[in-house]
C-alpha cells in the first residue's frame, strides 16, 4: 500500500456520465471514464486490507483487488493487467457490467464510501487492450484432447478459454448466429458495446478456440454425435426459461418477455435487418410503456425503450420500496438492499413499488391497460408473505407491456433432455466436482446456478474448466 | 530419598532456573579468624529475602558457605578420631554428600577411597559431619544425604599439584560411579575436595545453614575468606547439590547460551590435553557433570581451566569477557587477548555477577551488560565485604574506607597472600600480556578482505529465478512483505494484530521446515538486552575454521576466518572459495536430493546421511570450512531443507568427534527472513549466503518495487543490514549479547516435528508434541520442488502470493477471515445468539480444520446435567479479561468502552501499558465506571503513579506479550498525540519505544521484589504476571508462585495488537495449549497450584476455546482481538499506522470519529460466550466452573485425525493429568502468605499517629537496614487514599532514617513525604516516584569521598513520574532510567544514565559511566564536563550538546545544585558554587532533538494566539 492516508485524503469520485439528453439519442456506452490523475487518487483510497473484503467476501472471481489498486496507484499498469486477468478471463465486460459486490464489501463502506473497484478494473482491462498487452496465451504443449463447450455466454467463454490454454482443443458451439450470449442479445450496447466482445473473441481465436456458432446441439446435431467426437462436453446453456406474466390479458399483442425486446434492439444496433420473424417487431416508439419487474433487466428496458422514444415509462415491482442510505437487515459487508436508481432509470421512468399486476385489457387484440393492485408484506413464520391491500386497484394505461420477472432455471428440453441430465428441485443442472450425472459431461453457471451475474458466471467458467482439465489429465495417465 | 523427578508430561528438569543472593567477606592480609565465618553468617542472614522457599514455605532452596579450610579445627577434629593431619596445604578434605542405604553408600565410599590412593595420594580418615536437621523443611529432610568429609593425605604433593590431584581423583570417582555404581550425582556428589577450601551447604533458608552444620560455630573453625549464597529456584524440588557455592563460584544470574557451551565443550573433548594434567582425559569426561545446573556447569568448566593451567582471574576474563566493541575504548592490548580468546572459547553468555575463589585469590566479575548487583565495601581494617547488597553487615561509618559497586565487565580481586586489593586494571593488564597475544592474532587471524582474489559478479539467471523462487517456496509476500521493506529500509518490517494462521504442522500448504520452529525469549530468569540502545555490549563478530586443543595457547589458535557478522556475499563466496591458503581449505558439498519414485523420506534420509559422511570425509581431508550448498537444485534434484542440513553435520561432525576441526557456512536459496538465519546460525552454521534472496532483490528492482536509482549493491547492504539488525534483535530477546554465543546455542522449540527426527538431527530441542516425520518433511520439499519446476495453471502469476500476512482466498488459512468477522459482528449488532452460534461453529470448524491445537482436542462428554443447574452466565463472565491494549495503542473511545462493557460485566479491563487519567477513577455519576481493573506495570511504566497502583483491583507486571515476547512496546511518533503524551509523561509526536526488560527485573528474585514493592504501594491488590507461551514457561510460572503473584497469566504466542516485527509475530513463542499444559503440570507437581490463578489469553474467541482452556488448567480468561472485533475491529493489521479505518487503533481526530462500538456490543458477545460455555458444562457434566478446572482427562485427542501432516502429533505428554501424590489442588484454594506484615511503614505509620490522616507536619527519625525494603510505599498508599493523587504539601512529613536502606526505598513515594537516608541505599531506589523528595546522604565521619564512592545502587527513579532526589555520592547503572518527571541532583553515576528517560530535569556533578541518554526523548541533563570527554560517554543517537549559557538554564541549574548542597551538604555542590562563574561553563546541557521540537512547537503556538493547532498536528498530514 503506497499510500496509507489516500482513504483519508480523497473521497470517492462516482464515474460521470454523459449527459441525459444526450445519451438517449444514441446506443453508446453512457459512462465518461476518469482522467488518469483521479484514477490514481481512487486507487490511493485503497487500505490494503489484512482482510479485504472485496476481494474474501465481495468477489466471485476473487479478484486480487488490493494488488491492482496498488499497481494502478504506482503506476505498474502492466502488471496490474497481468494481476486481473490471472483471476478474471474478461475484466472489461465485469468492468462494465458488474454490479460490483466488491465495493459493498469494500471496508471503506462501513462508514466511508467504497473504492472505486469496478471502474479501476475497467480502466485496466482497456488500457490492456489499448497497449496491445492482452495477447494470445498458448499453451505450452498440447493435450490432444478434444472438449465441447456448449453456450457462448460468459460462462462459456471463460470456460473455452481457460481450456484452450491448458492445452485442449475447444470447440465453441452457440445456437445464435453470433457468439456471446446474453453478453451479445441480452445486455443494451449502451451499457456494453459489442465490439468489447469482438476483440476478445479474436485472442480467443487465436488461441486457439473453434467457434462454431449457429448450430444448436440437440436440434442441429445430436448430444450422442457431440460425446463421439469429443473427449469431454461443458454446458453453459443458461437459464434460459423465463418467469411468465401469467395474468389474464398475459397473451395479448403488446406483451414481451423482456429478453426478446432486448434481443430485437440489440440486432438492430449491430446492423441487423430484422425480417418479421418468429416475434412480431416489436419498439417502444410513441406507446406508453409498462415494464414488469424491477430487477436489472427491467432497467434495460425502461433504458431501451426511453432509447426507441416511448411516451412513457412505468416500472412495476411487486417487493416494497427498499431503505434510503443503509438497510439495518443487510449490515456491511453484505450486499445492501436499498433504494438503487440505475442509469436507465435517471433517463426518465416512474417507478412503483409493492404492486402486483392483475391483469391486462386490450383492445383490438393488443394490450391498452393493465390493471394493479397494491400489496403489502408482513412477516409470517414461513418468511414474508405477500398480501394486498384492501380496495387499492388501479389502472395504467399501456401500449406496451415488458415482462422481466426474472428467469426460472435452464430450457429442459433438447439438450439436457437428451443427456438425461439430473435436475435438482428447482431445476437447475446437479452437479458435482462440475460434472453432471453424465460422465465427461460438465456443467456450469446460471445452468447449474439458476440466473445470475455475469462474474458468477465467468467463475464458474473458470472452476469448471479446471476440473474438466483434472479429469481429462486424469484419464490419460 | 526423594530426589527430584525425571521429565514427566511437558516438566522437564532441564528448564529449571535459579538466581539468587551472593556475598563474600575476605580478610585483605588473609588473616584468618572465624569472625569472618560470622560475618559470612550475618550476609547470609540479611541477603534471605533474595532467597526463596518451596511449598511448605521451610524448605529453602539451597544456602551455603564457602570457606578455607579450617586447619586447626580439623587438625583437633582429626586427633579425635584418632588420625592425624599434615600441616595445612600438605592435605586435602572433601566434604561428600552419600547415599542414605548403608550398601550404597558403603561402595561410595570405597570407591572414592580408592581413586584417592590411585592418584598417589592417601586416605587419612573418615569424619562424620554433625547435622542438626531439627529446623529443615519437610521436603528438605526427606532427600538429606548422609555427609562425612574425608581427609587425604598429599603425600608430600603441595599447592598447585595436590589441587590438580584431587580434582582427577574427584572427577574420576564421580564418573566411575555413575558409569559403573550405577549411582547418580543426586545420590553420590562431591561439594568439594580440595586443600584449600571447603563447602558447607544445602537445602536451607539461610538460618538452617547454621543451625543444621554445628561446625560453623565452633570457634576453632577459623578462615580467611568466606564465600555466601542463598539460591531462589524456580522449583520446589529437592537437590542439595546444586546449593552453591560450588568448587570455585556462587554466581547470581543465569547463563542463557549453556546449550551452545556445552555442545561446544563437548566438540573440544576430543582434541583436548595438558600436560598438567597428564595424558589421558577420557576418563573425566564428560566435564560437565550430567544434571548439573547452569552455574554448576559454568564452574565445571572453570575449574578445568583452571586446573588445566590458566589462573582463575584468566579463565574468568575468557568465559565472561568484557564487551571490547569499538564503543569501548580500552587497551589495544586487552582487545586483542579478548579477540584470540573468542577464536577460543566463546562467553558463557547471560546476567551473571559471580563471586570465585582459589582459596587464595578472592574475587567478584560482572557480565558485560551488568545485569546483577554487586556492592563492595572496604573497611578501615583490612576488611572486604562483596554482596548482592550494600548493607549487609553494619559496620561504623568511621569504620568504613570505602564503598563501591562491581562495574559492567569488571573485576575486583582480593590477592589474601600479596595482602592487597588488585584493581581490574592491573589484572587485566597482566593476564592479557604474558604472551603476545597481539601479534599472535595479527600474525594468524585471517579476513575475508584479506583473501585478496577478484571476485567475479553476482550469477543471476533471470530465466530460471521464478522457478528457483517457488522451489524455494517464495510468495510476492515474501518478496513484497518481507524483502522490498529490508533492502529499502535497512529494517525488518512491522505488522499488527498477531497471528491467526495455522501452525506449520497443521497447514495444508507446503511449510518451510524454518517454520516449524518457535524462538526462545528471555521472561523473568534472565531479562531480555536492549538491542536498541544497548547494542554496544552486543557482537556478530566470530572466528570460524579449525579449533585447536583447548586447554592451551598457540598463536595457531586464532588461525581461522574472522567474520565481522554472518552474511556472505556472492562476491565473499567466491573469494572464500578462490583462496589458496594452504592450511586454509574450503570444501562445498551439495545439498539436494534426488526427485525420484521411491519413498521420499529414505530418500531424503540417504541424502543426508552421505551429507554427513561427506563431511566427515571433507574434514579428515583437512577442511576448516565446509559449505553446504544447494545451488544445484534442477528439475532432477530437490534441495535439502537448510537448516536440516545444517544441523544434521553439524551434529553428525559432533557425534563424530570432529566439530571444532572445521566450520558450516551454508549457501542457500531457502533463508530469506530474519527467523531463518537465526535458526541457521543456531543449530550450527557460522556464515550463510542466501544467494536466492540477493537474486531476488534484483528482481524487484527490475520491477520497481526498490528505488531503481539506488545501486544494488546499496540495496543488498541494506537488506544483509536488516538481517543483522534482526540477529541481534533475536539474540537480545533471548537475553544473548554476542553471536558466538548464540551459535549452536539451539534457542528455539520445535512444534509439529516428530520426535525421533528432532533427536536424529536437531537433539537437545523441545518438541513437545511430536509431529512430522523425515518423510513428511521430504514430501513438503518435493511438493514446493513441483511448484518450481512443474506445470503452472493457464494465466497464473509467476509467484504465489502467500496469504501468511494478509488473508486471500488462494493463500493460507485463518482463523479472523470475512466470516468469522461479519457473523460476530452481526450476531453483537442484531443481539441475535443464532449468529453468535454460527460464528463459533465456523471459528470451532475451522480450528477442527487444524488451525489451532485445541481443535484436535475432543470434550469427552460426561453424565449431562440440566442446563439450568448450571452456574449463570452473569457468573462465568466474572473470569473474562480483556487484553492488555493501551490508551495510546488504541483511541480513548474503544478504550473506554472496553472498560465499560467490562465494569458492567463484572469482569476486569486492563490499561495496558499506556496509564490510565485519572479522571476515569471516579465512578460516573450514573453508576458506570471507566476505571480499568487490571492496571498494568510493564517495562516502560507509563503513567505508573502510586495514584494509579492504588486504585487497581489487579495489578499486571508485564513480563512479555504475545506478538513480541522479549520486546519492548512500540508506540509510533503519530499515535503520541497531547493527550497521550500527558498519561504517559512523555513529549507529543515523539515515538515511544518501551525497553525489552523491566530494568528492576533481571531475575526471579527481582521480580519477586517488584511483586514485593506492588503489594505495599496497594495493600491487598491482587498481582498477575503476564508470561508468553515458550518451553519452561511452567517452571517460571512456578517461580512467579513463590514470588508471592496472586496469578500468572500464559499468553499464547498469537495474540497482541500492537506493533512488532513480523518475524516475532509470527516466530516467537508457542501455542498456550502448551504453555498452559505445562503451567498446570508444573504448579501442580510442585505443590503450588493451590496459591495462584492462572489466566490464558491468546485468539481466544468461543466457548469451546474457554472449555478447553479450563480443561487443561486455568480459571480466567483473557480475550483480546475478539473483544475489538465485536466493537467493530476488521483486522486490518495496521495499528502500527495509525490509520484504523474504524477508530480503534488510532489517535486521528477523524478517524476515532468513526469509531462506532457500544459497550453493549462487547456485553453481548461475552454473554453469548458465557451462554455457549454453560451449553458445554451441562453436557460435560459440570454444575460449577471450578469444577472443570484442571480436568484435562476430560480431553481426548481426536479420533479422525486425517491430515497426513497431523497424523503424527502425539498430545499424550500435554494431556497427562498431572500427579497429585502431594495432594496439591488443581486450582487456587488460598491466597498468598502476607509478607508485609514487617513492613518498615506500619512502625512508621504508627509513630507518625494521626499526622498522616490530617495532613499535619510531622518528623521522625528511625534506624534502618537493608532488609528493609520498599521502605515508603505503604505510607504513599496512605497518603495517596487519604488525600488523592496530589498528596501533600512538599515536607509535611519528614523522616529521617539511619543505616542501609533494603531495595526500592522510597518507591512510589507521594507528594509531602521527605525520607531522608544518612547511609547508604540498594538498588530501585525512588522507584516511581510520585511526588516525594529522597535525599541520601553520607553519614557523617565517614572517611571517604563522596565523590569516590557509590552510596546508592543502580536502576534509580525508575519510571519516576514527579518529585525530587538528591545524593551525596556515586549512583550505579541505569541511573534515573524512564525517569518521567522527577528532578535529580547526584555526584556520579554508571553506564547507560538517563536511559530512555521522557522528562525532567538531571544533574550530574561529576563523572558519568557510558552510554548516557540512550533512548531519551524528553527531559534535560546537565553533567560536568570537567574534562571535555563526556560527549564520549554519551550516547547521541537521540540527543543534542548543548553549552549552559541561556540565563534561565544557568538559573534552574544553579538552583538545583544549591538545593543539592542544603539537603545533602555536598562538598562537590560547595566547589562547583563556590567557583561559579568558572565552573558553570564546563557544564554540558544533555537535549533530546525531539524534545527542542516539540517545545519549540509549543513555544510556536503560545506565540499564534488563537490559531490552536496542537503540537502533533503534522503528523496527520
Amino acid at each position: 500500500m503506497a499510500n496509507p492516508t489516500g482513504f483519508k485524503q480523497f473521497s470517492r469520485v462516482e464515474v460521470p456520465h454523459r449527459p441525459v439528453s444526450e445519451r438517449i439519442q444514441d446506443w453508446y456506452e453512457i459512462d465518461r471514464p476518469l482522467v488518469a490523475t483521479v484514477l490514481d487518487q481512487q486507487a490511493a483510497r485503497c487500505m490494503d486490507c489484512g482482510i479485504p473484503f472485496c476481494h474474501a467476501a465481495g468477489c466471485p472471481v476473487r479478484n486480487r483487488i488490493p494488488e491492482f489498486n496498488d499497481l494502478v496507484y504506482r503506476g505498474r499498469w502492466r502488471e496490474a493487467a497481468e494481476n486481473l486477468h490471472s483471476t478474471n478471463n474478461f475484466p472489461e465486460i465485469t468492468g462494465r457490467v458488474c454490479p460490483a459486490p466488491c465495493e459493498a464489501a469494500c471496508t471503506l463502506a462501513i462508514n466511508d464510501r467504497p473504492v472505486q473497484i469496478k471502474h479501476i478494473e475497467y480502466q485496466i482491462a482497456e488500457r490492456a487492450f489499448r497497449e496491445g498487452w492482452v495477447v494470445p496465451l498458448r499453451p505450452e504443449g498440447k493435450t490432444g484432447k478434444r472438449v465441447a463447450v456448449i453456450g457462448s455466454g460468459p460462462a462459456g467463454l471463460a470456460a473455452a478459454q481457460q481450456l484452450a490454454r491448458a492445452g485442449h482443443e475447444v470447440v465453441l458451439l452457440e445456437k445464435d448466429d453470433r457468439l456471446g450470449g446474453l453478453l451479445r442479445y441480452g445486455i443494451p450496447d449502451f451499457k456494453l458495446e459489442k465490439y468489447v466482445l469482438d476483440r476478445r473473441l479474436e485472442q480467443m481465436a487465436s488461441e486457439g478456440v473453434k467457434f462454431e456458432p449457429g448450430v444448436e446441439v440437440g436440434k442441429d446435431i445430436s448430444a450422442a454425435h457431440l460425446r463421439r467426437r469429443f473427449d469431454a462436453i461443458c454446458l453453459c446453456l443458461g437459464a434460459g426459461q423465463p418467469r411468465p406474466l401469467s395474468v389474464p390479458g398475459g397473451d395479448l399483442a403488446g406483451v414481451h418477455l423482456a429478453m426478446d425486446f432486448l434481443t430485437q434492439q440489440n440486432r438492430r444496433t449491430a446492423g441487423d435487418t430484422l425480417r418479421n420473424g418468429r416475434l412480431p417487431l416489436v419498439t417502444a416508439r410513441g406507446k406508453h410503456v409498462i415494464v414488469v419487474g424491477g430487477g436489472d433487466t427491467g432497467s434495460d428496458c425502461v433504458g431501451t425503450s426511453i432509447r426507441q422514444g416511448a411516451l412513457s415509462v412505468t416500472q412495476l415491482e411487486i417487493l416494497s420500496q427498499p431503505p434510503e442510505g443503509a438497510n439495518p437487515e443487510t449490515p456491511w459487508p453484505t450486499w445492501p438492499k436499498i433504494m438503487r436508481t440505475s442509469s436507465s432509470q435517471e433517463e426518465g421512468c416512474r417507478r412503483m413499488w409493492s404492486v402486483l399486476t392483475k391483469s391486462l385489457r386490450g383492445q383490438d387484440g393488443a394490450v391498452c391497460e393493465l390493471s394493479a393492485c397494491r400489496v403489502e408484506w408482513v412477516a409470517g413464520p414461513k418468511g414474508w408473505q405477500m398480501q394486498e391491500v384492501p380496495a387499492s386497484d388501479f389502472t395504467l394505461p399501456a401500449g406496451l407491456v415488458l415482462v422481466a420477472m426474472g428467469f426460472l432455471h435452464v430450457v429442459r428440453t433438447g439438450l439436457v433432455e437428451d443427456l438425461g441430465l439430473q435436475l435438482d428441485n428447482r431445476g437447475n443442472v446437479v452437479v458435482d466436482r462440475w460434472m453432471t450425472s453424465v460422465p465427461g459431461v460438465f456443467a456450469a453457471g446460471d445452468t447449474v446456478r439458476g440466473a445470475s451475474l455475469v462474474v458468477h458466471a465467468i467463475n464458474h467458467g473458470r472452476l469448471m474448466a479446471a476440473a474438466a482439465d483434472r479429469w481429462l489429465r486424469a484419464e490419460r495417465d | 530419598m526423594l530426589t527430584a523427578p525425571q521429565a514427566r508430561g511437558l516438566y522437564d528438569p532441564a528448564q529449571e532456573h535459579d538466581a539468587c543472593g551472593i556475598g563474600a567477606v575476605v580478610s585483605v592480609a588473609g588473616v584468618r579468624s572465624h569472625a569472618i565465618v560470622e560475618h559470612g553468617k550475618q550476609v547470609l542472614l540479611n541477603l534471605m529475602h533474595r532467597g526463596a522457599s518451596g511449598a511448605d514455605e521451610a524448605t529453602g532452596d539451597g544456602a551455603g558457605i564457602l570457606i578455607q579450610l579450617p586447619h586447626g579445627f580439623f587438625a583437633a577434629e582429626a586427633d579425635r578420631l584418632g588420625f592425624a593431619l599434615p600441616p595445612p596445604g600438605g592435605y586435602g578434605a572433601a566434604v561428600v554428600f552419600l547415599p542414605r542405604d548403608g550398601e550404597p553408600r558403603r561402595r561410595c565410599e570405597e570407591l572414592l577411597a580408592d581413586r584417592v590412593r590411585h592418584e598417589g595420594l592417601a586416605v587419612l580418615g573418615w569424619r562424620d559431619v554433625p547435622c542438626d536437621d531439627r529446623s529443615l523443611g519437610q521436603i528438605a529432610r526427606e532427600s538429606e544425604p548422609v555427609i562425612r568429609q574425608l581427609f587425604i593425605g598429599g603425600g608430600g604433593l603441595e599447592d598447585e599439584e595436590l589441587e590438580r590431584r584431587l580434582y582427577l581423583a574427584r572427577k574420576r570417582a564421580e564418573r566411575h560411579a555413575r558409569t559403573e555404581l550405577g549411582i547418580s550425582p543426586d545420590e553420590f556428589y562431591i561439594p568439594t575436595m580440595s586443600c584449600r577450601t571447603i563447602v558447607y551447604k544445602g537445602m536451607f533458608l539461610a538460618p538452617q545453614l547454621f543451625a543444621y552444620y554445628p561446625d560453623l560455630a565452633d570457634p576453632r573453625v577459623e578462615t580467611a575468606l568466606a564465600i555466601v549464597h542463598q539460591r531462589y529456584s524456580t522449583n520446589t524440588f529437592p537437590s542439595w547439590r546444586l546449593a552453591q557455592p560450588f568448587r570455585m563460584i556462587a554466581h547470581n544470574g543465569e547463563i542463557n547460551t549453556l546449550r551452545g557451551n556445552m555442545n561446544r565443550l563437548q566438540g573440544y573433548e576430543k582434541t583436548m590435553h595438558s600436560e598438567a594434567l597428564g595424558g589421558d582425559l577420557s576418563d573425566l569426561l564428560p566435564v560437565l557433570e550430567p544434571g548439573g545446573s547452569d552455574s554448576a556447569c559454568f564452574d565445571n568448566c572453570m575449574e578445568l581451566l583452571v586446573r588445566a593451567g590458566r589462573s582463575a582471574p584468566h579463565a574468568l576474563m575468557m568465559m565472561i569477557p568484557e564487551a571490547f566493541g569499538p564503543a569501548y575504548h580500552i587497551s589495544t592490548d586487552k582487545r586483542a587477548f579478548y579477540e584470540y580468546h573468542a577464536a577460543i572459547l566463546e562467553p558463557w553468555d547471560g546476567p551473571a555477577a559471580m563471586l570465585f575463589t582459589d582459596g587464595r585469590l578472592v574475587g567478584g566479575t560482572l557480565d558485560r551488560n551488568g545485569l546483577r548487583p554487586c556492592r563492595f565495601l572496604v573497611t578501615t581494617d583490612g576488611l572486604v565485604v562483596l554482596a548482592s547488597e550494600a548493607g549487609v553487615i553494619e559496620f561504623p561509618p568511621e569504620r568504613v574506607q570505602r564503598k563501591g559497586r562491581l562495574r559492567p565487565g569488571r573485576m575486583f580481586l582480593v590477592d589474601t597472600q600479596e595482602g592487597r586489593i588488585v584493581e581490574d586494571n592491573e589484572i587485566k593488564g597482566k593476564i592479557a600480556r604474558q604472551k603476545p597475544y597481539r601479534r599472535w592474532l595479527e600474525e594468524n587471524r585471517i579476513e575475508l578482505r584479506g583473501l585478496f582474489q577478484p571476485a567475479t559478479p553476482d550469477t543471476i539467471d533471470p530465466r530460471t529465478l521464478a522457478q528457483r523462487l517457488r522451489a524455494f517456496g517464495y510468495t510476492r509476500e515474501d518478496l513484497q512483505v518481507l524483502l522490498a521493506p529490508m533492502a529499502a529500509n535497512g529494517q525488518e518490517p512491522v505488522g499488527s494484530m498477531g497471528t491467526d494462521t495455522p501452525l506449520a504442522v497443521l497447514s495444508n500448504r507446503p511449510k518451510l521446515l524454518l517454520q516449524y520452529f518457535k524462538q526462545l525469549f528471555a521472561q523473568v530468569t534472565n531479562p531480555p538486552i536492549d538491542p536498541l540502545r544497548e547494542g554496544l555490549v552486543m557482537s556478530l563478530m566470530a572466528f570460524t575454521g579449525t579449533q585447536r586443543n583447548l586447554l592451551t595457547e598457540t598463536p595457531e589458535h586464532c588461525r581461522q576466518l574472522k567474520l565481522p557478522h554472518p552474511i556472505l556475499t556472492n562476491e565473499d563466496m567466491e573469494r572464500l572459495r578462490t583462496a589458496k591458503r594452504p592450511d586454509f581449505k574450503v570444501v562445498t558439498l551439495p545439498a539436494v536430493f534426488p526427485v525420484g519414485n521411491g519413498d521420499p523420506g529414505e530418500q531424503l534420509r540417504a541424502a543426508l546421511d552421505g551429507l554427513v559422511d561427506a563431511a566427515e570425509q571433507a574434514v579428515r581431508d583437512g577442511a576448516s570450512l565446509v559449505v553446504l550448498s544447494d545451488r544445484d537444485v534442477s528439475p532432477g534434484s530437490a534441495a535439502i531443507p537448510s537448516l536440516l542440513a545444517t544441523s544434521a553435520v553439524h551434529q553428525g561432525l559432533l557425534a563424530r568427534r570432529l566439530r571444532s576441526q572445521a566450520g558450516i557456512v551454508v549457501e542457500s536459496g531457502e533463508p530469506r527472513e530474519v527467523m531463518h538465519f537465526c535458526l541457521l546460525c543456531g543449530y550450527g552454521a557460522k556464515a550463510i549466503n542466501p544467494y536466492l534472496a540477493f537474486e531476488a532483490i534484483h528482481k524487484l528492482v527490475a520491477e520497481g518495487d526498490l528505488p531503481a536509482d539506488v545501486p544494488i549493491g546499496q540495496l543488498i547492504d541494506q537488506y544483509i543490514t536488516a538481517v543483522k539488525k534482526g540477529i541481534l534483535k533475536t539474540m537480545s530477546k533471548m537475553g544473548i549479547s554476542t553471536l558466538r554465543s548464540y551459535h549452536a546455542a539451539q534457542q528455539f522449540e520445535a512444534v509439529g516435528l516428530d520426535r525421533a527426527v528432532v533427536e536424529a538431527y536437531f537433539c537437545g530441542t523441545a518438541s513437545r508434541i511430536s509431529g512430522v516425520g523425515l518423510e513428511g518433511i521430504a514430501r513438503e520439499a518435493l511438493a514446493r520442488h513441483r511448484e518450481g519446476f512443474g506445470r503452472r495453471e493457464p494465466g497464473q502469476l509467476e509467484l504465489d502470493f502467500g496469504g501468511e500476512y494478509q488473508f486471500r482466498l488462494d493463500g493460507e488459512a485463518h482463523l479472523w477471515n470475512p466470516t468469522t468477522v461479519t457473523t460476530l459482528q452481526h450476531a453483537v449488532l442484531q443481539n441475535e445468539p443464532r449468529l453468535y452460534e454460527e460464528f463459533a461453529r465456523a471459528v470451532n470448524d475451522q480450528n477442527r480444520e487444524l488451525c489451532t491445537l485445541r481443535g484436535l482436542f475432543e470434550l469427552v462428554p460426561g453424565e449431562a446435567v440440566p442446563l439450568e443447574e448450571v452456574e449463570p452466565a452473569a457468573e462465568i463472565v466474572k473470569r473474562f479479561y480483556t487484553g492488555a491494549m493501551s490508551h495510546g495503542s488504541i483511541s480513548r473511545e474503544a478504550h473506554e468502552v472496553l472498560a465499560l462493557a467490562m465494569n458492567r460485566l463484572g469482569g476486569m479491563s486492563n490499561t495496558g501499558e499506556g496509564g490510565e487519567d485519572p479522571a476515569r477513577y471516579r465512578p460516573r455519576p450514573d453508576g458506570d465506571s471507566l476505571s480499568c481493573g487490571v492496571k498494568q506495570v510493564a517495562s516502560a511504566r507509563f503513567g505508573v503513579t502510586i495514584e494509579y497502583l492504588a486504585n487497581a483491583r489487579v495489578l499486571q507486571i508485564k513480563m512479555a506479550q504475545g506478538a513480541k515476547p522479549g520486546e519492548g512496546g512500540q508506540l509510533p511518533a503519530h499515535k503520541v498525540t497531547e493527550e497521550i503524551a500527558r498519561l504517559r509523561h512523555s513529549t507529543p509526536g515523539v515515538s515511544l519505544i518501551s525497553p525489552p526488560p523491566h530494568h528492576d527485573i533481571y531475575s526471579i528474585e527481582d521480580l519477586a521484589q517488584l511483586i514485593y514493592d506492588l503489594k505495599c504501594a496497594n495493600p491487598g491488590v491482587l498481582v498477575s504476571v503476564k508470561l508468553v507461551s515458550e518451553v519452561g514457561v511452567g517452571t517460571v510460572a512456578a517461580g512467579v508462585a513463590k514470588g508471592h503473584a496472586d496469578e500468572v497469566l500464559i499468553s499464547g504466542h498469537d495474540g497482541g495488537t500492537g506493533a512488532s516485527p513480523l518475524s516475532s509475530i509470527k516466530h516467537a513463542g508457542s501455542p498456550w495449549e502448551i504453555g498452559l499444559a505445562e503451567t498446570q503440570q508444573t504448579l501442580v507437581l510442585n505443590g503450588l497450584r493451590d496459591r495462584i490463578l492462572v489466566q490464558v489469553d491468546g485468539q481466544m474467541r468461543t466457548g469451546r476455546d474457554v472449555v478447553v482452556g479450563a480443561l487443561l488448567g486455568a480459571e480466567r480468561f483473557g480475550f483480546g482481538t475478539a473483544a475489538l472485533v465485536s466493537l467493530g475491529c476488521i483486522l486490518m493489521r495496521k495499528c502500527h499506522l495509525g490509520m484504523c479505518p474504524t477508530g480503534i487503533a488510532t489517535q486521528d481526530p477523524d478517524l476515532r470519529k468513526r469509531f462506532a462500538g457500544k459497550a453493549e456490543y462487547l456485553i453481548r458477545y461475552l454473554t453469548f460466550v458465557a451462554e455457549d460455555i454453560r451449553g458445554i458444562m451441562a453436557r460435560l457434566g459440570f454444575r460449577k466452573f471450578d469444577d472443570m478446572v484442571g480436568r484435562v482427562e476430560r480431553l481426548s485427542c481426536r479420533k479422525a485425525v486425517d491430515h497426513w501432516k497431523a497424523l503424527g502429533l502425539d498430545f499424550s505428554a500435554l494431556l497427562l493429568p498431572p500427579e497429585r501424590s502431594n495432594g496439591c489442588a488443581l486450582r487456587r484454594v488460598r491466597p498468598q502468605t502476607d509478607r508485609h506484615q514487617d513492613h518498615l511503614d506500619w512502625e512508621i505509620l504508627r509513630r507518625l499517629g494521626p499526622a498522616v490522616e490530617q495532613g499535619t507536619p510531622v518528623q521522625l527519625d528511625m534506624p534502618i537496614r537493608n532488609i528493609h525494603r520498599a521502605v515508603g510505599a505503604i505510607l504513599s498508599n496512605r497518603i495517596t487514599r487519604q488525600h488523592g493523587g496530589a498528596g501533600l504539601p512538599n515536607g509535611t512529613i519528614q523522616i529521617t532514617l539511619t543505616g542501609s536502606a533494603g531495595q526500592s526505598f522510597g518507591a512510589f513515594l507521594a507528594r509531602g513525604v521527605t525520607l531522608r537516608l544518612v547511609g547508604d541505599a540498594n538498588d530501585y531506589l525512588g522507584k516511581g516516584l510520585s511526588g516525594g523528595r529522597i535525599i541520601v546522604e553520607t553519614p557523617p565521619g565517614s572517611p571517604f569521598d563522596p565523590k569516590e564512592n557509590v552510596i546508592v545502587g543502580n536502576t534509580l527513579l525508575y519510571g519516576a513520574t514527579s518529585g525530587e532526589l538528591f545524593v551525596n555520592g556515586l549512583a550505579g547503572e541505569r541511573f534515573a532510567v524512564r525517569n518521567s518527571g522527577a528532578v535529580a541532583v547526584v555526584v556520579g553515576l554508571g553506564d547507560h544514565g538517563c536511559e530512555y528517560m521522557t522528562a525532567g530535569t538531571v544533574v550530574v556533578l561529576g563523572r558519568t559511566g557510558r552510554n548516557f541518554a540512550a533512548g531519551m526523548s524528553g527531559g534535560v541533563a546537565y553533567v560536568f564536563d570537567d574534562r571535555q570527554l563526556f560527549d564520549t560517554l554519551c550516547n547521541l543517537d537521540m540527543v543534542d550538546l548543548e553549552p549552559v549559557h541561556l540565563a534561565e538554564d544557568l538559573a534552574v541549574l544553579e538552583d538545583l545544585i544549591r538545593r543539592h548542597l542544603r539537603w545533602t551538604g555536598s562538598f562537590q555542590a560547595k566547589i562547583l558554587l563556590d567557583r561559579w562563574r568558572e565552573t558553570a561553563g564546563r557544564f554540558v546541557k544533555v537535549m533530546p532533538i525531539d524534545y527542542r521540537k516539540a517545545l519549540e512547537r509549543l513555544r510556536e503556538r503560545e506565540q499564534v494566539q488563537g490559531d490552536a493547532e496542537p503540537a502533533t498536528e503534522e503528523v496527520y498530514r
